[in-house]
């Protein structure tokens, strides 16, 4: 008689598996029709706690170094590696720098930050559409990043499928740019939702274009009420010393851990 | 597309547990996915389709629980089930709400054998 659950077998056998879950292991089954015991696991499980895991490691990291790590999230074309240009062209003598770039091919966009001399890795997601808290830890254990920097992470041009994916960042940055949709925050609301700064870019176009800006603001806002929002244009400078004080505000003043 | 990733954990995730207790074969798996948690349900069933094959889930029943999304209003303490996250509350009109169910995105069970 089997010991784990008192079945008789049929060939002559007989099977003593004492202190094991599964008993029926044996080679010679054949004679043995007990196979399919079913077991019920309640697994109750994030399905994204792998990510999440690795993301809370990421943010012990930056937390440990006192890294402001930025996700950076849009569309395609709404200006992020244009920002990044100019932001850390104008304040790279107040704060060390270092950028990750996520797209899916090419090193175009951290060909443009190395120009500007700021510490750069280029993460190219093949046909990912999104970077997820995995690739950030291989980028940073190539990067050795400085104590006391700030970490722009520049997510795949993607409004979609990036707001799934904690990276570990302390503040998500979403940006839309004046020639998109003014009801962008309502198409695409999990990223609106997950952010904590929009930046309108480009507003030096808004002459040329059917762009309702209190709308977008509207928008946005009844998506996430808490959401803090900055008009800016990279061409003519509008709007950018707003965001170089939200930056340094963050930098400087780090939140204390409860 | 960040639906085909996630039935990638969620097969990532049936394989450990079910390693975990011995098992070659997961008969049934139950998901809890919230209205507001930013699955495409069309998409999901088109890269489970895919993805399960040749897994360990590839012959498992595939039971979905969907979790609809709910907000209480910060100006009027309303509780009311919303579809978006741009729902306004339905008594005030504001949009001061917090969401408090429909994000959910979790492996509940698994029966394997």
């Amino acid at each position: 008689m089997c010991a784990t659950c008192g079945c008789d077998s049929y060939g002559g056998s007989t099977l003593h598996c004492i202190g094991e879950e599964r008993s029926h292991q044996l080679k010679d089954l054949s004679s043995h029709t007990h196979a399919s015991q079913k077991t019920i696991i309640d697994v109750e499980k994030d399905v994204l706690y792998q990510n999440n895991l690795l993301a809370e490691r990421n943010r012990g990291c930056f937390e440990a170094k006192n890294i402001l790590a930025l996700n950076l999230v849009s569309s395609p074309g709404s200006g992020k590696t244009t920002l990044l240009e100019r932001t850390l062209s104008d304040l790279k003598y107040e704060i060390g720098f270092a950028v990750i770039e996520g797209d899916q091919q090419t090193t175009n966009d951290a060909d443009r930050i190395h120009a500007t001399g700021t510490q750069v890795t280029q993460i190219n997601t093949g046909k990912g559409c999104h970077l997820d808290a995995h690739m950030i830890v291989h980028a940073l254990q190539g990067m050795k990043l400085k104590d006391n920097t700030v970490l722009f992470i520049e997510n795949v041009g993607n409004l979609v499928c990036p707001a799934m994916f904690d990276l570990g960042e302390k503040e998500r940055v979403v940006i839309v740019s004046v020639t998109e949709g003014d009801d962008k925050p309502l198409k695409y609301p999990d990223m609106f939702y997950s952010s904590t700064l929009c930046i309108i870019n480009k507003i030096d176009l808004l002459p040329y274009v059917p762009f309702d800006i209190n709308k977008v603001k509207e928008n946005a806002k009844k998506v996430n009420h808490s959401l803090e929002i900055i008009e800016v244009s990279c061409t003519s400078g509008a709007g950018l010393k707003e965001w170089y004080n939200w930056l340094k505000a963050k930098f400087l003043v780090p939140e204390i851990i409860a | 597309m960040h639906e085909l990733s996630i039935v990638m954990s969620i097969i990532d995730i049936a394989t450990q547990q079910a390693t975990n207790a011995n098992a070659t074969l997961v008969d049934e798996i139950e998901l809890d996915v919230g209205a507001l948690s930013g699955i495409e349900m069309n998409a999901f069933d088109f890269a489970w389709k895919q993805a399960v094959e040749d897994s360990i889930l590839q012959n498992a029943t595939l039971t979905i629980n969907r979790i609809e999304g709910k907000a209480i209003c910060i100006d009027c303490s309303a509780s009311f089930e919303i579809q978006q996250y741009f729902d306004a509350c339905p008594v005030c009109g504001e949009h001061l709400i917090n969401i408090i169910q429909g994000k959910e995105l979790k492996v509940k069970s698994l029966v394997v054998s």
